[in-house]
C-alpha cells in the first residue's frame, strides 16, 4: 500500500483515475481505517485529500455555505452561523460517533460511506444540499441525494471525489431538523431517521417542505407525498398525522436485530411528525 | 513500500519519524517515539483508550495514520504534567480513586483536558457527554465524573 497527499485536486483525480489497483480516499478515516483494520478493504493506494487548498474550511457562498470535505463534524458546530442557519445539518453532523470521531469525522465521509443509516445524509437531503465531484474531467455538481445508489455504492466514477457541499441560502422563516432512533443515548447506528427541512410565509403557512428518511430503504428517500400533506398547512394536527401517514407508506425497510420492518415503518412516521415539529418552530423563531 | 518522513510536533518538542503507509499514530506513537500512555483497547475507535489531541482536537490515534500527521501538532498524556507537577486532573483522579486497572486513563485524561479547556465549568451531562467515547470497564464511571469536576473547580479557583 502507498500513501499519498496530493497539493492539487486535478492531482488527486489524476491519482486516483491512473492507479491500477484500488485506490481509496481518506479524509477523517473513521470508516477508512476500521475497514483496513478488518480487512474489508485491501487498497493499493491511499489518497489524503487534507492537503488540497480549501478543503479544510467552512466559507460563505451566495448566501449559504459551502463545507470542504476535510471539514470535520466538530468545526461546524463550531460554525455559529451555520448552526444559526442549518441546526438540522448541524445536529445531524454533531450525532455521528464519539467526541474523538467528531474531531476527524466529516459530512462527505459519511455521504460516500452511502450508508442508508448515515446520520447526515438525510438532513443533506432535506436542505436540499449539492455535492461538488472533482475528477478526470473538471467538477460538476450533483445533489447530496443522489451520490449514494446502493449501500456501500456511490455515483462516483473512477477518479472522481467529492470536494464540498453546499447548503444553500436560506429564505426568511425557515429551519430544518434532524432526530434518529437509537436504544442508546449516544454513539449508535439510527434504526431509522428523519429530517425536516420547511419554509413557511409571513402567516405561519408552510409554503416549501423537504421531508427526507434514514434507514427504511437501501438508501436515504426523499419523500415528496409526506412534504405535499403539509405544505399549505400551519402543520395542525390533521397536517402531522397526514405527513406521518405519507412517511410510513414510503418505508421500505428490512428487519434485522436494530429493528424490524414494523418498528421502523411506524418509528419513521412519528420521527417524521417530531422533526416536523422542531423545524416549524425554528422556522417561526427565524428572521 | 517505501518509508514516509514525517516531521511533526509531540507535546511542544519537534519530532521526525519513518513511517509505513498503513502504520497507525498509535503505532508509531508507542513503538517509534515509545510515548506508551496511549493505549491501543479496541483498535477501531470505539474505546477511547488511545486518545491524544491532534490539532487541539481529540482523536482516536488507532485511527490516524503515521504519514497523516506530518506538519501537526499531537498531545499525548506524557505532556499533562509540568515536570514533576501532576496536571489537576491526574491529582484528582488519584485523590477520588478515579481508576483502576489504569488501561482507560490517559485516555480519558486527554479528553478531560480538551473538555476544560473549552469549558472550565461543564456540567455532569456536558462531561459524560464528552467522554462518552472512553470506556471503562472498572469504575463505573461515577468516580471519574468526580473527579473531573473537582479539577475543573481546583483549575477555576487557582
Amino acid at each position: 500500500m502507498r500513501y499519498a497527499r496530493p497539493e492539487t485536486s486535478t492531482e488527486a483525480s489524476r491519482l486516483l483515475a491512473t492507479e491500477p489497483g484500488l485506490a481509496r480516499v481518506l479524509a477523517g478515516g473513521t470508516d477508512l481505517l476500521v475497514q483496513l483494520k478488518a480487512g474489508m478493504t485491501e487498497p493499493d493506494l491511499i489518497v489524503d485529500i487534507k492537503g488540497l487548498p480549501g478543503i479544510a474550511g467552512i466559507t460563505r457562498e451566495a448566501g449559504g455555505f459551502r463545507i470542504g470535505a476535510a471539514v470535520p463534524n466538530q468545526a461546524m458546530g463550531e460554525d455559529k452561523a451555520l448552526v444559526a442557519a442549518w441546526p438540522g445539518v448541524v445536529e445531524a453532523a454533531s450525532l455521528i460517533g464519539s467526541t474523538q470521531v467528531q474531531g476527524r469525522a466529516t459530512i462527505i465521509g459519511n455521504l460516500c460511506n452511502a450508508s442508508p443509516a448515515g446520520d447526515s445524509v438525510p438532513a443533506l437531503a432535506a436542505a436540499d444540499a449539492v455535492a461538488r465531484i472533482s475528477g478526470p474531467n473538471g467538477e460538476r455538481d450533483v445533489p447530496a441525494l443522489d451520490v449514494a445508489v446502493s449501500p456501500g455504492k456511490t455515483r462516483l466514477a473512477k477518479g472522481e471525489f467529492v470536494t464540498s457541499i453546499f447548503l444553500p441560502a436560506r429564505p426568511a422563516n425557515s429551519g430544518d431538523a434532524y432526530l434518529r432512533f437509537i436504544p442508546r443515548t449516544e454513539m449508535d447506528i439510527a434504526v431509522c431517521s428523519a429530517g425536516v427541512n420547511l419554509v413557511l410565509d409571513a402567516s405561519g403557512t408552510i409554503t416549501a417542505a423537504r421531508v427526507a428518511l434514514g434507514a427504511v430503504a437501501p438508501v436515504v428517500l426523499l419523500v415528496e407525498a409526506a412534504a405535499a400533506a403539509i405544505i399549505g398547512s400551519k402543520l395542525d394536527d390533521a397536517a402531522l398525522a397526514r405527513l406521518a401517514k405519507a412517511a410510513e407508506a414510503a418505508c421500505r425497510p428490512i428487519s434485522d436485530k436494530r429493528g424490524t420492518i414494523e418498528f421502523r415503518t411506524e418509528v419513521a412516521g412519528v420521527l417524521a411528525r417530531r422533526a416536523a415539529t422542531i423545524a416549524y418552530a425554528r422556522a417561526r423563531a427565524a428572521k | 513500500m517505501s518509508a514516509i518522513a514525517v516531521t511533526t510536533t509531540v507535546n511542544g518538542d519537534p519530532v521526525q519519524f519513518l513511517t509505513d503507509p498503513g502504520e497507525t499514530l498509535l503505532d508509531v506513537l508507542r513503538y517509534k517515539l515509545n510515548l506508551m500512555g496511549a493505549k491501543e483497547g479496541c483498535g477501531t475507535g470505539d474505546c477511547g483508550s488511545c486518545t491524544v489531541t491532534l490539532n487541539g482536537r481529540i482523536v482516536c490515534s488507532c485511527l490516524v495514520l503515521g504519514a497523516e500527521v506530518d506538519g501537526a501538532e499531537i498531545g499525548t498524556i506524557e505532556g499533562l504534567a509540568d515536570g514533576p507537577n501532576l496536571h489537576p486532573l491526574q491529582q484528582a483522579f488519584i485523590d477520588h480513586a478515579a481508576l483502576q486497572c489504569g488501561i482507560c486513563t490517559p485516555g480519558i485524561l486527554v479528553a478531560s483536558k480538551t473538555l476544560l479547556d473549552r469549558n472550565p465549568d461543564p456540567s455532569e451531562e456536558e462531561i459524560r457527554y464528552w467522554l462518552a467515547g472512553n470506556l471503562c470497564r472498572c469504575t463505573g464511571y461515577d468516580k471519574i465524573i468526580r473527579a473531573v469536576q473537582a479539577a475543573a473547580a481546583t483549575m477555576r479557583g487557582a
